[in-house]
Order: C-alpha cells, then structure tokens, then sequence
C-alpha cells in the first residue's frame, strides 16, 4: 500500500511500485486529464505537477513521488469553474483537438507559481518540452500570457 | 572555496615566473605588430566561394559558434559565460559589427590574434581563447575563416564583463603564461614542419596522409585536448598527459586514449559517425558539452571526419597490465543487503523511467540505433558523472537539428533516487565493479552546475 497526494486528496492505493504516475492517476484514481501521448517523456501530454514541478508522469514510478503533492488539470477548476489559466484557455480557443491541453496548461502553470508575470521568451522556453500537432501555439503562448497579465 | 584557492595558488606560480619573464616579456607582448606584418598573407584564391566553404568547414571543426554563441544569442555575436577555476570569462563578438565585433579588424589584426592570442588594439586574450592550439594553423587556413566570418551579418553586442579572481584579472600577467605555455614556433606550413607520425601509421601514403591531416586538424582548429587533456594550476593543459581525459562543465571528457578499452572498442567507423552525427551505435549519443561539438561537426566534409578519426586511433594506449584486475573487482562488487536494497529501488525506478526507451526490446532501442546501455561509455566510466548528468539534464532538444534526445530528470527525481538508479546501471549493465555514490555526491553535482 503507498499513499499519493493528489489535488489535496490522499488516496491509499495498492499498486505495483513501478507503476508510472500516470497509468495511476488515470487508472486507479479516474483522473482522465493526463493523457498518455508518447509514453517516452517526448510529448508532454502527461505532464502534472508534483511538488513545485512539471513532470512528465509516465516516466515516474508512483514510488518515486514519495510525500511530494500531484496536482493534476483536475486540481485547478472543472467545467462550471474554470481556473483563471484553463478560462484564459477557453477565451483563446487554445485547443483544436485537446490532447495536448491539459499538459500544456499544467506546464504553464508551474511557470506562472513561479513567474507570475513572464515574458514571451520565458513562456517559450518554458513550454518547449510539449508538443501540440494540431498547430495551436499561438494561442497557447497568448492564453499562457493572459494569464499571466490577469495576475 | 576551492577556486579561490587554486586562484592564489596561480598568483604565486605567477608571480614567481613574473621576475624572469619580464626579462624575456617584449618579444610576444610588443613586437605582435612587427609579427602580423611579417606573416605571410596568401593571395586571394580565384574562387572566393570556395574560400568562404572552407572558412565555413573550418569554423565548423573548430566550433568556433559553440562558445562564440550566448543562450538564445544570435550567432557569433559572443557573451558566452565560460565558467573556468580562475572566474567567469565571457566570449567576444567575432561578427563583421565595426564597433562591438571585429569588422574592423584588418586579416594581420585576426592573423596575430589566431596566433598570439593578441586582440586588435593590443590588449591580451584570456587562454580560454584556444590560441595555443590555432597558433598551428596554416595562414591559408586563418585566412579562409576570416573571410567566412566576415561575410557574415553585423551584429551589435558587447559581452558582459569577466569576473576573474585577482591577480588574473590583470591582463599583461597572460604574458607569463603564453612564455610558459604557448608553443607558436611549430608551424604546419610547408614541408619541413611537417609531422612524424609516432607511432607510425602503417599502410599506404594515403593513409599516412590522412593522419597527417587528422593530427593538424585535431590539434590545430578542433582543439580537441582543451577539454580532453587535463590541466594544470595554470590552467595550461598538461602536455606529458596529452588526451588523457579532463572535467569540463561538470562532465567528463573522457580520456581519448582509452578508445580501445571501452565495452566494445571504437572502430574508424564507430568514431567517424559520433564525430559526424552525434551518435555511434556502439556507444551511445555525444550529450553535455559534446553535443554542441558534433553538431558543428556535422558541417565538416567526411574526409576530415574520417582524418580525425585515423588519427584519434593511433592515439591509443595499452592497458596497463594487471592481469589480476577481474579477481578483486569481483570480490569488491560483492552486494551488501544495503545495496541490493538500493539497487532493487533502482530497478523500480527504471522500469519506470528508463525502460521504455532502454529496455531491451523497446522500440527506441531498434529504430534509430540506440545502443544497449551495455555498451554505453558513460555507464562502465570510472566515474558516475557523467551518467548523473545525463539523468539530470538529458540531452535537450534543439528545435531545427537533428539528433538524440533524452528528457531530463532534474526535476523528477530527487537525489537518492538518482544514486539508486545509478547504482542500479552500474550492476545491471556494466561489469566494472560498483561506484561508490551516495545521494551527497548527486547533490553536490546538481549544485556544481546548476543554478538554485
């Protein structure tokens, strides 16, 4: 049995150590916003915050999270409640198909605990390890710099 | 702590040699000028786009961009912070810009700089600065790579100001170590300087040719023993240890006489695809310092690779003869249950982390030649850092090259899950006995070069 940290919640789960976080979090805890692109730590459709950091959660055993607190897309507002960056999101039209999305704003919000107000050179450098196939990063990055500004 | 001490201990070194080289000190100091007038300046070839195509391959075998380059710098335009024991120097801007590069620099100005390490308005250039090495070239050579760099754009932009430790933010004591140091009686031009190769290359002259041109090359533009040979308290590379390996940047270069004791030995070919790709399939990918390295290379032509390489081989030394090495290796890779338990987390950890990209039936291991982390140098290495770098920073990815990547861990894993891993590496894939590492010597590194 391990205990994991999610969205303020501890759950006790029995699960193989090795598991990576993200088949937990999906799997055992129903929590479908991470998505499982690559699964080689290249896409960054899985990324989720744990402790202060992104991370991509399908190259992290559950057993390597230790005390450290997971915050997933789930964490930061729903459909009748959208935090401020998943509305900037909205009002951007920052997704085409979604996949990449909740990975995306994840990334980006790790940056925005730590830099309120970034710069467009920041945001970039911040969000180069997730891919978006569907071309919409325009709208990211000003979704991203909304947010930011709204702070 | 330690910088400051090496520091003070290259003040009394200097001061020591200060009495008798300012008896010698006016030769390379102040007759740089009289020295740029007499260096014979090669008449314009017919064809300056061929001209330009050699400077270009030229700068490319001598990475000049990779330090030349800030972090998200335009190229060549310098500020490049070199972190070296004496302080922080940063590089110049070597674009054709008239006030903050070197447009107005006339070929004798960049002809003595190649040569002497002596800047246009006669102050002295820091050793960081491979002079030592580009004293060798050929004019026709320093020529050519001045006119590739000034047929490039202008840009404005001053480096920010070194932060050396005192004395050696003193300029003129650079005179001291270039008497001590910088060897430019040695010139590759014409017949009689030419190289003996030693030990002697067997085969056909086309052969003893190629290593000729590899040892110019290596020695003279690539500079390879900067990082490659280790250094003394002067921070001048130790020449009786030519090659033998050195601390760069946090990583190992490792030694390049040792090519043939490596898990498998390097071949011509293995040696001449790392140098021109990044990676050999044997091996495993160039990462840290190096990747920058082989990515300029990737603009060399394949017979200067395959120069390279020729003479890289015959750099080789044996091993020393200890016929009894295996035994007490053994012996002293005996498992304490506090090891195996750490190597069992390490085992967690990597089929979590690792194994979907080096396990041995992932698909990254069959598409695009990914080596078993058997042959990996890095993990049979005497030393751990450099497989702890790479977990710690992975090899980036640079939109618009080619090449490997492997994301970082820096922020995924903490210490101690980084020395298990290791420690797992070592005992899965490599026979050489185990490291010692704890979870202090993965956070002494990560402070070493990273910032908080």
């Amino acid at each position: 049995m391990m205990t994991l940290l999610v969205n303020g919640v501890p759950h006790s789960l029995d699960i193989d150590p090795s598991t990576p976080l993200l088949y937990a979090l999906r799997n055992q805890l129903g929590l479908h916003g991470a998505k499982y692109g690559c699964g080689l730590g290249q896409c960054g459709a899985c990324t989720v915050i744990v402790g202060d950091q992104p991370v991509f959660s399908c190259l992290l055993p559950v057993s390597a999270v230790g005390t450290r607190a997971v915050r997933t897309i789930e964490g930061l507002g729903g459909t009748e409640h959208p935090g401020r960056l998943q509305q900037a999101f909205i009002d951007r039209q920052a997704a085409q198909c979604g996949y990449c999305i909740a990975g995306m704003v994840m990334r980006a919000q790790s940056l925005l605990e730590r830099v309120p107000s970034p710069t467009d050179e920041q945001i970039r450098a911040h969000m180069e390890p997730n891919l978006c196939r569907c071309g919409t990063h325009m709208r990211i990055l000003a979704a991203i710099r909304e947010a930011g500004q709204a702070t | 702590m330690k910088n400051r001490s090496i520091g003070l201990t290259a003040w009394l070194c200097a001061l020591a040699f200060v009495a008798a080289a300012l008896c010698r000190l006016s030769p390379p100091l102040f007759a740089a000028t009289a020295m740029a007038a007499e260096a014979p300046v090669p008449s314009a070839p017919a064809d300056k786009t061929a001209m330009l195509e050699h400077g270009a391959e030229l700068s490319a075998i001598g990475d000049c961009v990779v330090c030349h380059t800030a972090k998200q710098g335009e190229p060549f335009a310098g500020g490049r912070a070199l972190d070296t024991p004496f302080g922080t120097i940063y590089s110049n801007n070597i674009t054709p810009d008239r006030e903050t590069g070197i447009g107005a620099w006339s070929l004798d100005d960049f002809i003595r700089s190649m040569r002497r390490g002596v800047s246009r308005d006669g102050h002295l250039l820091y050793p960081a600065f491979p002079y030592p090495h580009f004293t060798h070239m050929t004019d026709a050579d320093i020529a050519a790579i001045y006119a590739y760099l000034m047929s490039r754009d202008a840009v404005q932009a001053v480096a920010p100001a070194n932060h050396l430790i005192f004395p050696l933010n003193f300029r003129p004591l650079i005179a001291v170590w270039n008497l001590l140091y910088l060897h430019p009686d040695v010139e590759p031009d014409g017949e009689a300087a030419t190289p003996t190769p030693t030990p002697t290359p067997t085969g056909p002259a086309s052969h003893q040719a190629q290593w000729v041109r590899g040892k110019y090359l290596i020695d003279g533009p690539a500079h390879c023993a900067a990082c490659h040979t280790p250094m003394n308290l002067l921070g001048a590379e130790k020449r009786d240890d030519a090659f033998a390996g050195n601390v760069i940047e946090g990583w190992q270069a490792p030694a390049l006489t040792t090519l043939l004791r490596a898990p498998e030995p390097w071949t011509h070919e293995q040696l001449a695809a790392y140098l021109h790709t990044g990676l050999a399939d044997r091996h495993g990918a160039a990462a840290g310092p190096m990747h920058p390295v082989t990515q300029s290379l990737a603009d060399a032509s394949a017979a200067d690779i395959d120069a390279m390489a020729t003479y890289l081989l015959t750099l080789q030394t044996p091993a020393a003869p200890r016929s009894a090495d295996t035994a007490p290796q053994q012996a002293q890779a005996r498992t304490t249950p506090a090891d195996s338990a750490r190597i069992q987390n390490g085992a967690t950890l990597f089929s979590a982390a690792c194994a979907s990209c080096h396990a041995a039936h992932a698909p990254m291991t069959t598409l695009g030649g990914r080596p078993s982390l058997a042959l990996s140098t890095a993990v049979s290495a005497q030393d751990p850092r450099n497989v702890l770098q790479l977990m710690l920073d992975g090899i980036p990815i640079e939109p618009g090259t080619p090449g490997a990547y492997m994301p970082a861990f820096a922020g995924t894993l903490s210490d101690a899950q980084m020395a298990d891993l290791a420690a797992f590496l070592r005992a899965r894939f490599s026979s050489q006995p185990a490291w010692t590492l704890d979870q202090a010597e993965v956070e002494k590194l990560r402070k070493e070069t990273r910032e908080p």
